[in-house]
Order: C-alpha cells, then sequence, then structure tokens
C-alpha cells in the first residue's frame, strides 16, 4: 500500500525521470518556463522580444533552404535567385519570407529597443543584456549588409561598393583595409564569395550564441515592467513574486496572440507587397550587377538610412565615417549616460519625455533622408536631425539628473 | 481595443499594402499609366504573341519558359508551339533572343537588354511610355530617339503599327544657353494602327512583360488570402485561450 503511494505521490517516472537522472530536463523547464517569473503588467510593448526570436527562426529556416538552390559566384548568383523564384518549388514564397524577414528584424529590434529607452531596461541591474543586445544589434546590421550583397543586383553590387568605400576614409591603413575587407581591387566575385561565408556562417552563429547569453542574462535578473520597479521585492510565503505571472502558460498564451497578429502583418507584405513600394525589395535590384553603369541614386536598404543620413551630412569624408560610427555606438552606453533614479517614462519627469520625443522624431526623419538625395534641403535637416541625435544621448547625464520625477509605486499598477 | 477602432487600423494596415504594390519609377518626364490588366488572360495572350513577333528577335527573357506561360496563359502545348516557339524546340526552354548578343553589342553600342526583369526594374508605365515615345530625329544613327530615354540605341521597332511621329520641343532662352522642353508629339507618317490601337497592343505587350517579371503574382495573391483567412481563425482561438489561463490574474 505505502509503496504504490509513494509511486503515485512521484512527480515523474518512466522516461521523464530516466532524462532527469541524466540532463537537467524538468530543472531547466522550471527555471525558464513554469516557474520563471515576469510581471502581469506587460504591455504590447514587450512583445517584441518574442517576436524578434520568431524572426530568427523564420531567417534561419528559410535561408537554410535558399542556400540548397542558391549559388555564391558572380556569374551565377543573380540567376540562381530567379531560379528559386521561379523554378523551384515554393521558392518564391522561401525567398520573399526571407526577404521580407530581414526588414520585418529591423523593425521589431528597434521597437524592442525603445521598449527599453521607455522604461528604462537598460538600467541597473540588467547593463548587460542592454550591451549583449547591441552586440546582436551590431552583428544583425553586418548580417543584414552580407546578405545584401547575395542576389547580386545593380544595388547589392553598388550599395556594398559605397559602404565598404567608407572604411578608406580611415587615415593610413584606409586603402589597404578596404582591399582586406574586399580581397579583390573593386567588388567580385572574392568578395560575394566570403559574403556568402560570413551571412550563413560565421554571423547567424555569433546572432545565436549572443541571443542564448541575452535570455540567460535576463532570467538571471527577471524582467523589468513598464512601471520599473523590481517584482522580486515583494514575494508571497512561497517565495514568488506577487506581481508575477509563470512565463509558461501566462506569458506564453500572451505572446501567442502577438505572435498571430506579427504574423498577419508580416505575411500580408510576403503575399501582397513583397517589394513593400521598393524599400523591402529595391527596384534597382532586378538588374544584375553591372560594374560599368552605376544607378544614377544609391541608397542603403531603409533599416540602414538613418545613420547614412549622418554620414553625408558631414562634407569630410574621415570626419562623417567617425560620426556614423560614433551614432551606432553611442546607445551602447545608455545605462551610464542615464542618470535618473526612476526607470521608468510614466514616473518620469517632461525633460526626459521631451527629449526622447525628439529622440524619436530625429531618428525616424534621418532614416527618410537617407532615402532622399544628398543635396541642398536635404543635407541642412540631416544636420540639424543629427545634432539632436547626438544631443539626445550627450546632454543625457545633464537633463536626466535634474528632472523632476513622480513617486514610484510600491507594487506594480 | 474596441471593435471600431480595430477595423479602422486593419483598414489601415490594408490600404498599405494596396499603395505598396503601386509603383513610382522613371525619370523627370512624367508617365502616363499603363492601366494594365493582370488578370485578363487574353490581354497576357496578345501580349506574349506581340513579345515572341516584336521583340524576342533582338531581347531574351531568359529567366522565362514557354511551359510555365502555357500554364499560366491557358495555353496548349500545340498553341505554344505553333504560336509563340520560333527558336525553340521543346516547352521546358527559355526564351533566347534570336540576334547573337556579342554582335548585338557590336551593332547598337549595347546589347539589347533581357527582358525577364525589366518591368520589375523599371515599372510597367515605363516601359509603356517609352514604347510610345519615339520621334523622328536624322541626326540619330536610328533614325529615331526617344523621350523617355533619350539617345536611346534602340530603332522604332514599332514602326510599321504606330508609324512615325515628330517631337515638338519648345526652346528656352537664357542668354546664349538655350534648352529644349518637350511639348507633344505630333504624327508624320501613319501606321496600320490608329493612337488608341496602338495603345491598347503596347498595353497588352507590357502586360505580358510585367506578367513574366513576377509569375508567380496572382497566385500569391490567391494564397495569400487563405494565410489570412486561417491566421484569423487562429487569431480568436489564442485570444480565447489566452483569456481562460489569465481569468485568475487580478
Amino acid at each position: 500500500m505505502a509503496r504504490i503511494e509513494a509511486e503515485v505521490g512521484k512527480p515523474q517516472g518512466g522516461i521523464m525521470k530516466w532524462i532527469d537522472d541524466r540532463f537537467p530536463f524538468t530543472e531547466t523547464m522550471k527555471l525558464h518556463a513554469t516557474e520563471y517569473y515576469a510581471s502581469k503588467n506587460f504591455n504590447w510593448w514587450y512583445i517584441f522580444g518574442v517576436l524578434a526570436t520568431v524572426v530568427l527562426v523564420i531567417q534561419l529556416a528559410t535561408g537554410i533552404f535558399l542556400t540548397m538552390n542558391y549559388k555564391p559566384a558572380a556569374a551565377d548568383a543573380f540567376a540562381s535567385v530567379e531560379y528559386i523564384m521561379r523554378d523551384v518549388e515554393w521558392g518564391w514564397l522561401i525567398r520573399y519570407m526571407h526577404s521580407t524577414g530581414a526588414s520585418f528584424f529591423f523593425i521589431v529590434v528597434y521597437l524592442h529597443m525603445f521598449r527599453a529607452m521607455l522604461y528604462g531596461s537598460y538600467k541597473k541591474p540588467r547593463e548587460l543584456i542592454w550591451i549583449i543586445g547591441m552586440m546582436i544589434f551590431f552583428v544583425l546590421m553586418a548580417e543584414g549588409f552580407a546578405g545584401y550583397l547575395l542576389p547580386w543586383g545593380q544595388m547589392s553590387y553598388w550599395g556594398a561598393q559605397v559602404i565598404i568605400s567608407l572604411f578608406g576614409a580611415i587615415p593610413g591603413i584606409g586603402e589597404a583595409l578596404v582591399e582586406w575587407i574586399r580581397g579583390d581591387y573593386s567588388i567580385s566575385d572574392i568578395t560575394l564569395n566570403r559574403f556568402f561565408a560570413l551571412h550563413v556562417i560565421v554571423l547567424p552563429l555569433a546572432l545565436i550564441a549572443l541571443v542564448f547569453v541575452h535570455i540567460v542574462a535576463l532570467h538571471h535578473v527577471g524582467s523589468n515592467n513598464p512601471d520599473g520597479i523590481e517584482i522580486k521585492e515583494h514575494k508571497g510565503p512561497d517565495g514568488v513574486p506577487l506581481d508575477g505571472v509563470p512565463f509558461h502558460p501566462h506569458h506564453t498564451s500572451k505572446d501567442l496572440v502577438g505572435i498571430i497578429v506579427f504574423l498577419m502583418l508580416f505575411t500580408g507584405v510576403v503575399f501582397f507587397a513583397p517589394e513593400m513600394g521598393g524599400y523591402f525589395l529595391e527596384h534597382a535590384n532586378f538588374e544584375p550587377a553591372n560594374m560599368t553603369a552605376t544607378p544614377e541614386h544609391i541608397a542603403p536598404v531603409w533599416y540602414y538610412t538613418p545613420y547614412y543620413a549622418i554620414l553625408r551630412a558631414v562634407p569630410s569624408k574621415l570626419w562623417g565615417f567617425i560620426l556614423f560610427g560614433t551614432a551606432v555606438l553611442l546607445p551602447l552606453f545608455l545605462p551610464w549616460l542615464d542618470r535618473c533614479r526612476v526607470r521608468s517614462i510614466r514616473y518620469r519627469g517632461w525633460m526626459y519625455k521631451s527629449a526622447l520625443t525628439i529622440f524619436v522624431i530625429s531618428f525616424v526623419s534621418l532614416g527618410w533622408l537617407g532615402l532622399q538625395p544628398a543635396d541642398g534641403v536635404y543635407v541642412m535637416w540631416a544636420r540639424i536631425f543629427s545634432f539632436l541625435y547626438f544631443m539626445f544621448f550627450l546632454l543625457m547625464p545633464y537633463y536626466t539628473s535634474i528632472d523632476k520625477t513622480k513617486p514610484v509605486p510600491d507594487r506594480v499598477t | 481595443m474596441d471593435k471600431s477602432k480595430m477595423l479602422r487600423t486593419v483598414t489601415a494596415v490594408a490600404a498599405l499594402f494596396v499603395v505598396a504594390e503601386g509603383f513610382a519609377a522613371g525619370g523627370g518626364v512624367a508617365l502616363e499609366p499603363a492601366n494594365i490588366e493582370p488578370g485578363n488572360i487574353s490581354s497576357l495572350q496578345r501580349g506574349a504573341r506581340n513579345f515572341m513577333n516584336y521583340c524576342s528577335g533582338c531581347h531574351s527573357a531568359q529567366y522565362v519558359r514557354f511551359n510555365t506561360i502555357g500554364k499560366h496563359l491557358e495555353l496548349s502545348e500545340e498553341q505554344l508551339i505553333g504560336s509563340l516557339m520560333f527558336n525553340a524546340d521543346k516547352t521546358f526552354e527559355t526564351i533566347q533572343a534570336s540576334m547573337p548578343a556579342e554582335e548585338a553589342a557590336r551593332w547598337y553600342g549595347t546589347a539589347p537588354p533581357d527582358m525577364s526583369l525589366m518591368a520589375r526594374a523599371k515599372g510597367a508605365d515605363y516601359i509603356y511610355n517609352f514604347l510610345k515615345s519615339f520621334y523622328l530625329a536624322p541626326e540619330s544613327p536610328t533614325g529615331v530617339d526617344n523621350t523617355v530615354l533619350a539617345g536611346t540605341s534602340m530603332p522604332h521597332v514599332l514602326w510599321e503599327l504606330q508609324g512615325y511621329q515628330k517631337g515638338v520641343f519648345a526652346e528656352h532662352r537664357d542668354g546664349e544657353i538655350s534648352t529644349f522642353v518637350f511639348e507633344h508629339f505630333e504624327p508624320a507618317t501613319p501606321g496600320s494602327m490608329d493612337a488608341e490601337e496602338f495603345d491598347e497592343f503596347v498595353r497588352d505587350t507590357v502586360n505580358f512583360l510585367a506578367y513574366i517579371a513576377e509569375p508567380i503574382r496572382s497566385e500569391r495573391r490567391v494564397i495569400g488570402t487563405w494565410v489570412i483567412i486561417y491566421l484569423l481563425v487562429f487569431f480568436v482561438i489564442a485570444a480565447m485561450l489566452k483569456k481562460q489561463i489569465w481569468k485568475d490574474v487580478k
């Protein structure tokens, strides 16, 4: 009798026990899902982390199938993409998902980063999560750039030509560095081949590793929330945060709703507007790369244009490159630039709210300006918005320390 | 989110996709809209005939297979072989130009471009206007020039149909420099078609070019509609599941 009760009372047996004796499966599931507690008051700004993971999976899965038919050679690349689009069964769908996924990756990641700025998610003790996240962003920029060369269209070729030549602005080593990156005196078959290697092996590996570390660090300190307070400070007698709900099934069921809404937008683009008016797939890229004919207007894909606009706003090539690099790197220092005692924008004063608004306007405007030709009034506006972009970060220690804050509640609202 | 707000959001997003499908390209010249009908099979069939008869001598469409055209344009194998395949034996072959590319490059200064993706690269309106905008230019080696692509090395291939037209330019003098601004065309010698018939001819041809640029276009929209319907159903189920799981959370 007693023996049978003991068997029944056991949480697990059979195959699960066999596994758990050898691998911490149940323990890991508890630690990261069923007993990982995140705040119950997450709003929809908190969906973008999981959406970024969804896009990553889409990119990896479609990417694998693309490599099965793509040929990384200057003579064959363009034709092999058209072969995928026309002759490979469902190849068009795989390709459109991958090209749309690239743009959606940046949309989702930009919104994910903005969420952190809204609720001070980068502040102590989450500085490392933010830094790892910024590294993911840098790798993603490189990944997108390498991938854009692969279709070997006119914009692939000339976009890469313009961006790689930027490194030539570095005094002394510039020209040698450019040659080292290209592996040739111009963008060529050799460049395409090595960009393929970077795009399908080196950078995705780095991306997956960084995403893993990003989540490990997050689960170690716990998620922030829209009130920017620590839910771990108020625990029930069972040690569970009073304002927390388990990640699974609560947040997973909520995330599923968000994922479906996201997929409706995503498939809306894939099936009804894969070119997205020339922003996701540029028209000039439907012409094969031609090193003897420069397109009349070269613009990088939309997700790089805020930084591209900053680069072009500066008359000197070297200083343009320096400011471009600084603009990309500056957010890395947010945890230390922000001196405010309060995390969430809900309890911050008018100064941070205004500064963040100006920053968003500047960033979006720079993105638009980066798509326009670099002349006259466009350059003037790019200078104004570049100035505002930098001031948001550089003046931050000052305005966040004198900004009046509201009292922060004890428990989440 | 209440229902009316949700509906408005959905409509706005749908409108965005419709706008994004549109195309704005081309140089300084204002382009007349081609108004092609991608769903009109007989227009596409006429376009295929026009392309094979008037264009494929010089222009290839090297990614386009005859059997794909046959499938989408509802043409039998006999019809393909009899009316479209002038220099191909098997229906799985792609459209190759009759003129060798190297010699063409020598004769015209540049090889006639492949037409597989031209409508996606330049837009249907661009090609429509280009084909209609040849005018007499005695100083040019081909005897014509084009207002859409000035200095083009393409001759006026459709002269028999359209006839020849003269370009009327207004001269603007600014001191020593004078610039010429295109105003309109005037018929010089008539062709076998009147202006309306010729517009239809070019429209069908451009429709076909837009089709070969992305043969899957109409099919993807049909599939996409089902995908969205599936996701809507899935959305309702997921929302109910979420509500159920969260019902005790205060």
